[in-house]
């Protein structure tokens, strides 16, 4: 099937007016998400990320560009199009934004009560879409009474609900803990797999990014300043924000840096017993200044950190030790 | 004047008291709570942005808000003579109040919508929602415990401002504890007759009370 990106984004830029002058939150954006993806974005807090992902259902109306959905330009649909599309391309939010006042069927039936699907045909799917997200015994109650989790999984029963192409989630996982947001990721992988639905996700954590997502954009300063597999990008990070969000560079510029090497697990590399065999065939001390490195599918996958040796044969020796073991390795210089 | 005279008095006159308080605020619910809904929704930064309209719309209500009830009392008198064939008693007094009131209301009623969150009228446009299924099924239900708390408010402000209905001939408890009670220096139909306001603004006060706490799904 060759087909068109589900969502094409061309040079794409936000002005925002604001008392005492204009704040650019997107300076030029162009990118292209195919069908079946699941395509983070990725940038700190202020880069323009909920800005771009609400450009693509115009709940924020760009200052110039395209946005287009299955080839169709949003900025120029129709209000009717624009609903249309809106219910094709659902959303997820980091503060869960359910209906309060409502139950937790009445929260995953809001979709298609507004649809006009009638009530006896929504209520079979709002069991079924509970189901999916393990809430069925919930139904009943209302959000205050749920956890964190259960709240999102209510609104991704609540955005699946019309049958949608796309799901766009703007940190969804930010306000959950670790064991909730994996959880959570598991949920949006399985409807990426068994639904077919391009997942779009925004978010400032790295490991999200690692944890589901094929492509990466990295967003700085309402520009994007790398994009590719996640792979790619993870072990070739050319930017100083990919750097910054890897923990490359110190996020403070105050923070005194260190010289440093950096060594890249990537799927096929051993992990952690790399290190103690370094020091011991080359008879020498390392000092792990960080680490993050992560276990997936019995697989090391991460970065860390060590010093770099005053002494420049030292290093050299290490670096080439690394890349004869098949490890992608780089030293980062204090600047 | 004794108990036997005055009882039925209280009686008769809480029930013109409520049924002047209760239709005033029915109709002024009628016309503030649309204008409270396009208060909040012709924001610039809201679902039908009509930022001069908004401007305009609040200078009005502000205007008529700042006059004080007995005043306009005055003021309206032609105008209630033309609409409701006299200005004396006490369905004349009912314009004047329904006047007075629907602006505060829009307040009460634009106070209360604020209270829902940004957030949920965005996922509700962000699934395709027309701006009238936003206010019918998003931004009024999710408002309602506020809504309730603020109409129990507004009932009892109407209900205070019935009192003054005697200075139009009106009647009502307010009416009775001034023509009968205070003039006359009858302190007993005075004290009983404004107890009996009081304990009617009470329970109007925890009925509102009882059921924001019933509705409200959000605290628990
Ligand atoms: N409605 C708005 N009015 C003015 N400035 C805004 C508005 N929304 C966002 N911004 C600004 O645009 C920039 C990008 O914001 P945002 O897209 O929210 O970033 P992120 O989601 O990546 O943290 C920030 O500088 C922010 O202050
Ligand atoms: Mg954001």
């Amino acid at each position: 099937m060759s087909e068109q990106p589900i969502i094409q984004i061309k040079d794409l830029k936000k002005v925002y007016q604001v008392p005492g002058g204009e704040v650019v939150a997107l300076n030029g954006i162009n990118l292209s998400i195919e069908r079946g993806q699941i395509y983070g974005i990725i940038g700190m807090s202020g880069a323009g990320k909920s800005t771009l992902i609400r450009c693509i259902n115009k709940l924020d109306t760009p200052t110039e560009g395209q946005v287009l959905i299955g080839g169709k330009n949003v900025l120029a649909m129709s209000q009717k199009e624009l609903l249309q599309t809106r219910r094709r391309t659902a959303m997820i939010f980091q503060q869960f934004n359910l209906l309060m006042q409502k139950t937790v069927a009445r929260n995953v039936r809001y979709p298609l009560e507004i649809a006009g699907v009638d009530e006896e045909k929504a209520n079979k799917r709002v069991m079924e879409l509970l189901r999916i997200v393990g809430l069925e015994e919930k139904a009943n109650a209302y959000p205050a009474q749920l956890s964190g989790g259960q709240k999102q999984r209510v609104a991704i029963a609540r955005a699946l609900a019309s049958d949608p192409d796309v799901l766009l989630c703007d940190e969804a996982t930010s306000a959950l803990d670790p064991m909730t947001t994996q959880s959570i990721l598991a949920l949006l992988q399985e409807i990426n797999r068994d639904m077919g639905i391009t997942v779009v996700l925004i978010t400032h954590e790295m490991a999200v990014i690692r944890q589901i997502c094929n492509k990466v954009a990295i967003l700085d300063g309402g520009k994007m300043v790398e994009e590719g597999t996640v792979d790619d990008v993870f072990m070739h990070t050319k930017s100083a924000a990919g750097r910054r969000l890897f923990g490359i560079l110190p996020e403070q510029e105050e923070i005194p840096r260190q010289s440093a090497i950096r060594i890249v697990f990537d799927a096929n590399a051993a992990g952690q017993p790399m290190i103690s065999k370094l020091i011991k065939d080359m008879d020498m001390d390392v000092n792990i200044l960080s680490a993050d490195i992560r276990q997936l599918n019995g697989k090391s996958y991460g970065q860390m950190m060590i010093a770099r040796p005053e002494d420049p044969v030292d290093v050299k020796r290490i670096l080439e030790y690394l890349r004869k073991e098949g490890l992608t390795v780089e030293e980062v210089h204090a600047s | 004047m004794s108990w036997e005279k005055l009882l039925p008095l209280l009686w008769s006159n809480a029930l013109e008291t409520l049924y002047m308080t209760l239709t005033s605020s029915l109709i002024a619910y009628i016309i503030g709570l649309p204008l409270g809904v396009l208060l909040v929704i012709t924001r610039k930064s809201s679902i039908c942005p009509a930022p001069t309209f908004n401007a305009v719309l609040g200078a009005v209500i502000n205007f008529l808000r700042s006059i004080p009830f007995i005043i306009m009392l005055a003021l309206l008198f032609p105008v209630t003579r033309a609409i409701v064939g006299t200005a004396i008693g006490t369905n004349a007094i009912i314009f004047p109040l329904v006047i007075s009131a629907f602006p505060y209301i829009a307040r009460m009623v634009e106070g209360s919508l604020d209270e829902v969150d940004h957030g949920i009228i965005e996922a509700a446009q962000s699934m395709g929602s027309t701006n009238w299924q936003i206010i019918s099924k998003v931004l009024l239900p999710e408002a309602v415990p506020s809504l309730i708390n603020g109409a129990a408010i507004s009932i009892t402000t109407i209900l205070a401002y019935t009192a003054m209905a005697s200075a139009a001939g009106g009647g009502g408890l307010g009416a009775l504890a001034i023509t009968k009670g205070l003039n006359l220096s009858d302190y007993r139909v005075m004290f009983s007759a404004s107890m009996v306001l009081v304990a009617i603004v009470q329970i109007i006060t925890v009925l509102g009370t009882r059921l924001t706490r019933a509705l409200d799904h959000k605290k628990r």
